[in-house]
């Protein structure tokens, strides 16, 4: 209910979801030489807002600037924010040299989520490129939470090079997980790598899936996402519908105002991030979209 | 903050995988109220600002500056353009000065309420550093109450649009809800169309029928020199009770609707008849590197459009480090850095940023938002340094099915 | 020790093949192993077979002086190694080193070449099937090529 015209004029300041509320950083680890994960606590004992795997926020960095980063942690462990930022420009350098006991702004969550509720029952694929894994890394903490729910759990990781893999020792673990596979690649390998050197589109000659019992979570480059969505519908049979990918833009505000994110008649913060493939079908691909 | 996407441990996707919820009607719509009509003259009229003002409200209209007719603070009647006319076309706006003394004669300039809705620049919040402590000054409520004179039909249309924008979606904008909550409009029937102007075959006017609370039409004949006053709210009503309006004759209302009856023979139209299917089938289309040759992608068309709402973020600190503000401003799909990700702009040509902006407007609005963007105010058409008519440009599209392929003697200069 | 035709028969890539030609295939084929960081074969040389790979794992490299070998692919799990020997020159255009102990079945492609030359058919049949795979390969390639992961700009 807005406020009458009379209470406006008080200095009782309308909730504005474009002010951010207040957190100190906890920690700051290097993943790999150019990506970092921050943990975030809110300031003061207050609560942290809870988040569906998948979601991201708008992280401000004092006089810097805001973006959006989608949030990596564990959302059944709610008194911490983590995400994983890669260090590509001034902004994200920025977010990246922060020292515990920082403060930092955050808004959010925002966004859409993966369907974890539609997912049960089934096998579920994770396919995750670069700095992809990160916002799937919230659903697999969820799938190994509520194992039963699901069948199988079968991740594909692919990386530019050895040093850029995510996670190493938990994805090493995951694999290690009953019903679970883990299977990494990189496009470039090195002198000491003995792993796989492939596009990670190259893993799924190694899989049985039943595409009527598969629901597949994608994340990466763009262009990444178009090539999995290929060999998953054209030679694995997984329908549109049980596809589902995580889509990226220029974001000012996360909330749709700013107009900036559309792709299409979609805002990928409000639509998005995690769209269904059978939506977007049509749109991914299109030049200059 | 998200008050609604907060889930906690419930993972509500069933949510998300829906299309956004639509908002109830935000309060201020409020409904019209039938048959308070009255007659006022000039006069009487005159009364209007000075009663606004009493109320609280800064009062804005229409002036006369720089050669255009904009919106700005008004404290009496003699500051409306009297006389006034305005010269419009594809690229070209002059105005003349008549030697009549109508208050109204003639249609839109390059501004739009939404100068004062969405203003173009405004600071979001301040944050101060004191030592370890930061503190955010949030700067949502409104400085002043506007009652807006001489809004349009198109105007109130475009004004209802951005209100499902801004706080009908998933969120609500505080900065717009305020502003808009606390906003008194006087519309203006129009009495004459510019040739530029194509509200009818929008649907969107020339008559006002809703969202005001108070609508003046101006009849001018013979020796008569009035307006019809009519309230749609319970605060217009009491406004109009100050002007002490006269009972309206039959003679009077048919001038009156005879007036607005000319503002409804326009010369542009716009076919809307499956437009967002057309759009959304000719994303390939060779109109679209047609247009590219003549677009200069200046953004004027969206600085001048009243629905057009993007805007960016922009932070500021001082030398100390220790105050930082965060200011929102207008922005542009045109500017060339608008859709920049990952070292790099999506829409790199011109082609595709026109696109974007005509595609959003007349289809993928209507997906988001439930209607069309468009208004047909016509501003895009008349301040296109290019003379570029959205219109015309959708006539083309149409015409020549999903790839264009079949007009090619079309010469490159857009003269089809 | 098992005859091979079981697991040629069960293999996917020759899903669909005459019971004939399949045993035919057998007659060429037999077990191979290599011990990890050995050579399978080097670039240029002559290409006389190829591999069912049952268990290891291979990079296939190419050597550039001053610096480290760089692999363009690993194969393992009942991949396919090798179709240099059905298309002229019939030599490899790539190193395969072993990175981890390699058992495989070796199909004799010089034997086979000769058969296909007499038999149309079954030069169809295997020309189809590799034919696939260099289009595979050759799309992962061109995705490597693009350095999706690398932040441009």
């Amino acid at each position: 209910m807005l406020p009458t015209v009379e209470e406006v004029g008080h200095s009782t300041p309308l909730p504005d979801p474009m002010c951010p509320e207040g957190y100190r950083v906890e920690s700051v680890s290097r993943e790999t030489h150019d990506t970092f994960t921050l943990a975030l606590q809110p300031l003061n004992g207050a609560a942290s807002p809870g988040f569906a795997p998948g979601q991201f926020s708008m992280l401000y960095v004092f006089g810097v600037g805001e973006l959006p980063i989608s949030i990596s942690g564990d959302p059944e462990q709610p008194s911490r924010l983590v995400y994983t930022v890669r260090s590509v420009g001034p902004a994200t350098q920025a977010l990246v040299s922060r020292q515990p006991g920082d403060w930092m702004g955050a808004r959010g969550p925002f966004g859409t989520a993966w369907p974890l509720d539609a997912a049960r029952g089934k096998d579920v694929l994770i396919v995750a490129g670069g700095i992809g894994l990160a916002p799937l890394r919230p659903a697999i903490y969820h799938i190994l939470r509520h194992r039963d729910d699901y069948v199988r759990l079968i991740v594909l990781y692919g990386a530019r090079s050895p040093g850029d893999l995510l996670y190493r020792k938990e994805l090493a673990a995951w694999g290690r997980s009953p019903d679970t596979q883990v299977l990494t690649t990189v496009d470039y390998g090195g002198v000491n790598w003995r792993g796989r050197v492939g596009v990670v589109t190259t893993l799924f000659r190694h899989l049985r899936l039943h595409p009527d019992k598969t629901i597949a979570f994608v994340c990466g480059p763009e262009i990444m996402m178009r090539y999995v969505i290929t060999e998953l519908q054209e030679n694995r049979g997984v329908p549109a519908g049980d596809v589902y990918l995580s889509m990226e833009r220029n974001m000012k505000c996360g909330i749709g105002f700013c107009g900036h994110c559309q792709y299409g008649p979609y805002f990928i913060c409000k639509d998005g991030p995690v769209f269904r493939y059978q939506r977007l079908r049509g749109w991914l691909g299109k030049h200059e979209l | 903050m998200a008050q609604e996407l907060r889930v906690g441990t419930s993972f509500a996707s069933s949510v998300y995988e829906n299309s956004y919820i639509v908002r109830r009607e935000a309060s201020y719509m409020r409904p019209h109220h039938e048959g308070q009509r009255g007659f006022i003259d000039l006069p009487r009229l005159s009364r209007l600002i000075p009663s606004l003002e009493r109320r609280g409200y800064q009062v804005i209209g229409p002036r006369v500056r720089d050669g255009a007719i904009v919106y700005e603070p008004i404290s009496q009647l003699e500051d409306l353009p009297a006389g006034w006319k305005d010269e419009q076309e594809a690229g070209h706006y002059r105005l003349t000065k008549g030697d009549g003394d109508a208050l109204f004669g003639y249609t839109v300039g390059p501004q739009s309420w939404k100068k004062f809705l969405h203003p173009p620049e405004l600071r979001l919040y301040e944050l101060q550093r004191n030592e370890n402590r930061f503190e955010i000054v949030n700067h949502s409520q409104p400085q002043k109450r506007y009652a807006f004179f001489g809004v349009r039909a198109c105007e109130i249309a475009a004004i209802r649009v951005q209100d499902r924008v801004f706080t009908e979606d998933r969120f609500r904008d505080p900065h717009y809800a305020s502003r808009r909550q606390a906003a008194f409009i006087v519309a203006v029937n129009c009495t004459q169309a510019a040739p530029t102007c194509f509200c009818a075959s929008m649907q969107t006017g020339p008559r006002v029928t809703g969202g005001f609370d108070l609508a003046v039409t101006e009849v001018l004949q013979n020796e008569h020199h009035i307006f019809v006053i009519e309230a749609g709210t319970a605060a217009g009503q009491e406004v109009q009770r100050e002007l002490d309006p006269s009972e309206v004759s039959p003679e009077v209302d048919r001038l009156a609707d005879e007036a607005v009856e000319r503002a409804s023979v326009q010369s542009r139209r716009m076919d809307t008849t499956g437009i967002r299917e057309l759009l959304y089938e000719s994303f390939e289309h060779s109109r679209w590197d047609n247009v590219a040759g003549r677009c200069l992608s200046c953004a004027n068309c969206t600085m001048v459009c009243p629905t057009c709402f993007c805007t960016t973020v922009e932070d500021v600190s001082d030398v100390s480090g220790d105050h930082a503000e965060r200011w929102r401003k207008w922005d542009s799909c045109f500017t060339q850095s608008f859709s920049y990700i990952h070292g790099g702009s999506v829409r790199t040509s011109v082609r595709s940023r026109y696109r974007q902006w005509m595609t959003h407007k007349l289809a993928s609005w209507i997906d988001q938002f439930g209607t069309s963007g468009c208004v047909g105010c016509g501003r895009c058409i008349t301040w296109c340094p290019a003379g570029i008519d959205i219109t015309e440009e959708a006539r083309a599209i149409r015409a020549n099915g999903a790839t264009g392929q079949q007009n090619l003697k079309e010469n490159p200069h857009g003269n089809a | 020790m098992e005859t091979l035709e079981p697991i040629l028969a069960k293999h996917a890539f020759f899903e669909g093949l005459d019971a004939a030609y399949l045993k035919l295939l057998v007659g060429c084929a037999s077990n191979v192993r290599f011990p990890a960081g050995s050579y399978i074969f080097r670039q240029g040389e002559e290409a006389s077979h190829f591999y069912l790979m049952r268990q290891g794992r291979v990079a296939l490299e190419i050597y550039a002086p001053h610096r480290p070998s760089i692999v363009v692919e690993t194969l393992d799990g009942d991949d396919i190694l090798g179709w240099s020997w059905l298309i002229p020159p019939y030599r490899w255009r790539f190193d395969a080193r072993v990175v981890e102990a390699t058992r495989a079945v070796a199909l004799d492609g010089k034997c086979l070449r000769a058969k296909c030359e007499e038999d149309h058919d079954l030069g169809y049949e295997l020309l189809k099937r590799f034919a696939h795979i260099v289009t595979e390969r050759l799309q992962a390639t061109r995705l490597q090529l693009l350095d999706v992961y690398a932040s441009h700009g």
